[in-house]
């Protein structure tokens, strides 16, 4: 009766990385990221209504390499929390749980997200 | 029905209540859902937008911020994201932290930040958008 003996599921030491676990962790850590990214946005925008001095600021902050890092990371986490969380929704109406068509949207989903990544990218280097 | 009742210990009135052990019912799954939705647009509108204006001036972005229809769609914006991410959080809090008072403080403070924030920032783009 000993509870702690119970087996449990997945053994994440000895269990083979598969896409769809993959993909699964993948939403948890780029939704935690983007929760903490939310702190940019408001920064953002909090100094644009403090004024010129503020928001150069931001601005500067953003031009540099490690604002530019960030911001990549930034896009692509949202990409794909969007992307997936899209695939989460068709299954909480109840499609695609069919292993073939799991694994089809998950591939869906790492290239949609890096396409809309490039094409925000796109546009931004074409606009600046 | 009569069986039913034998091998359910729920009453009838929670069963029809159906809000379950924590009180909450599917309140907290729907509006997840439903804030989710909201983001799809909004978020692709918002990256489309401020990547069409890479590079802008404090004049510039404080213009684009005022206008009504960016104004209305921002405020949502924030509202859905920090709604959205606070609900999030707290549920890898739950998963993660095991100790109940850790566990408490961390859902506390992650609701007020989340509140402070969507506030604060939701009060910056309105007085762009009123000149205070």
């Amino acid at each position: 009766m000993s509870v702690d003996r119970r087996p449990l599921s997945p053994h994440l030491q000895v269990y083979k990385p598969q896409l769809t676990s993959v993909l699964s962790i993948s939403h948890r850590i780029t939704g935690v990221a983007l929760a903490v990214g939310t702190l940019l946005l408001a920064w953002w925008l909090i100094a644009a209504a403090a004024g010129p001095d503020a928001f150069a600021v931001v601005q500067g902050f953003l031009g540099s390499w490690l604002g530019y890092l960030i911001l990549f990371g930034f896009s692509y986490a949202l990409m794909y929390h969007l992307c997936n969380g899209i695939r989460h929704l068709f299954w909480d109406a109840g499609y695609g749980f069919e292993l073939e068509t799991v694994y089809k949207s998950g591939w869906a989903t790492v290239i949609a997200s890096a396409a809309l990544t490039v094409i925000a990218w796109a546009i931004a280097i074409v606009s600046a | 029905m009569a069986g039913n009742s034998v091998r359910s210990m729920r009453t009838p009135l929670a069963r029809v209540r159906g809000l379950g052990s924590a009180k909450d019912g599917v309140h907290h799954w729907w509006a997840q859902r439903l804030t989710a939705i909201a983001l799809v647009p909004l978020t692709l509108w918002f990256v489309v937008s401020v990547a069409g204006m890479a590079g802008m001036d404090h004049a510039e972005a404080a213009a684009w911020v005022g206008s009504p229809a960016v104004t209305v769609l921002l405020v949502l914006l924030v509202a859905a994201t920090f709604w959205h991410a606070q609900l999030g959080v707290q549920v890898v809090i739950e998963d993660y932290v095991h100790g109940e008072g850790c566990k408490l403080a961390a859902l506390i403070a992650v609701k007020f930040a989340a509140v402070l924030l969507a506030v604060a920032t939701i009060v910056a783009v309105l007085r762009l958008a009123f000149g205070g």
